[in-house]
């Protein structure tokens, strides 16, 4: 009797710790592509989204969806971080362009 | 992560020619001569006339398969099929012609235009497709097929006319022109190019199999056949491969961006004659 208890308590505390853990994992998945999304938002302002950043945010969605959110969460930083690059360059590019016209 | 830090990295270490402030205002003429002087001085083999051929001005081997493509052009369906069209009338009894100086006939070397009533730029693709709009009819894609095929119609007839863009005393067209020079030099996409990246500094170089055209004449063929896309394709189709090759998100078609970097290019263009519809691997 005493091993059943100690058997059911396992199974519960192991069910109980992958939910945790899942449930973590989708909060960090939620986090991480609403910062990707925010970025690209920026970038689309910018008229310059890069086709790569939007493979990496698809990625992260399948991923997620999929439950692994380990690949999720990776894809969506990879994204933001991409997106925030294109960022960047739109801002640079703005004030050196004209350094490349020919004169 | 590591890899687009070093290819923004590389990319930014391509010469740009012709460094000059960066606060300079647009001057339509100046550039128009500078852009003229670098093709003419780079390529001093190369007619100033022959430039509208692309990369067949640039490679020999090139321009015997072209010369041999055009004894049986692939544009030659596109071009009957515009014709056709532009013989049927709309709903409403009116054709393409009316809507147009000349009925449409050998009227593409003066677009795109300026409209200073509508302050903006318009494209022949747009004027088309506002044209069968005033006339009850649905607008159609602006890269390919039917649109393809009445602008591969309109080029045929002009063939040979010098292209005439103006740019009119207003300061808009002032604005269009030079928002249309700024993004013809900047640069976009995860692979850090902008359009002069690969049609002026690297004319004539070779990307993989394909010789990058110069960018002086670079609109006058179109629209063209590229065996590449296995169909005919727009300006606006052009712009829009461009930007997904450099792993840019490309524009809408006709987005304002894309029609003023082709006043821009026609522009630079002037003088030079009509040549699409045109070929291309």
């Amino acid at each position: 009797m005493r091993l059943a208890f100690a058997t059911v308590g396992l199974l519960l505390f192991g069910i109980a710790s992958q939910t945790q853990a899942a449930s973590t994992t989708q909060a960090e998945f939620d986090a991480a592509v609403a910062a990707a999304n925010s970025a690209e938002k920026d970038a689309g302002v910018l008229k310059n989204r890069w086709t790569t950043t939007e493979q990496a945010l698809a990625s992260a969605k399948k991923a997620a969806a999929a439950g692994d959110f380990d690949t999720a969460v990776k894809e969506a930083q990879r994204a933001e971080a991409l997106a925030k690059a294109s960022i960047a360059q739109a801002k640079e590019q703005d004030a050196t362009w004209k350094a490349a016209v020919l004169r | 992560m590591l890899r687009i830090i070093v290819i923004l990295i590389a990319a930014s270490f391509v010469a740009a020619p012709g460094v000059a402030g960066a606060t300079d205002a647009a001057n339509p003429d100046a550039d128009f001569k500078a852009f003229r002087d670098y093709f003419t001085k780079r390529f001093p083999n190369v007619p100033l006339t022959d430039f509208v051929n692309g990369p067949y001005s640039m490679d020999s081997g090139l321009r015997k398969q072209w010369e041999a493509i055009e004894d049986f052009p692939p544009y030659d369906f596109a071009v009957d099929h515009g014709k056709e069209m532009f013989a049927t009338p709309f709903k409403n009894g009116k054709t393409y012609g009316d809507c147009f100086p000349n009925k449409g006939i050998g009227v593409r070397q003066n677009y795109p235009y300026f409209d200073v009533k509508a302050g903006e730029v318009v494209t022949l693709e747009l004027a088309l497709n506002r044209c069968r709009e005033a006339n009850g009819e649905t607008p159609f894609s602006y890269v390919k097929d039917e649109m393809a095929s009445l602008t591969a119609y309109m080029a045929f007839t002009s063939r040979g006319k010098a292209f005439d863009i103006k740019i009119p005393d207003d300061p808009r067209a002032l604005a269009a022109y030079e928002n249309g020079e700024r993004y013809f030099y900047t640069r976009r996409g995860q692979l850090n190019f902008s359009c002069a990246s690969c049609h002026v500094q690297s004319a004539g170089q070779h990307i993989r199999t394909e010789v990058l055209a110069p960018a002086l004449g670079i609109l006058n063929a179109m629209p063209i056949y590229r065996s590449e896309w296995g169909s005919m394709g727009t300006i606006s189709r052009r712009f829009v491969t461009c930007n997904s090759q450099v792993r840019g998100v490309p524009l809408e078609p006709q987005d304002e961006n894309y029609r003023d970097v082709e006043y821009f290019l026609s522009y630079m263009a002037n003088g030079l004659p009509v040549s699409g519809p045109g070929a291309r691997p």
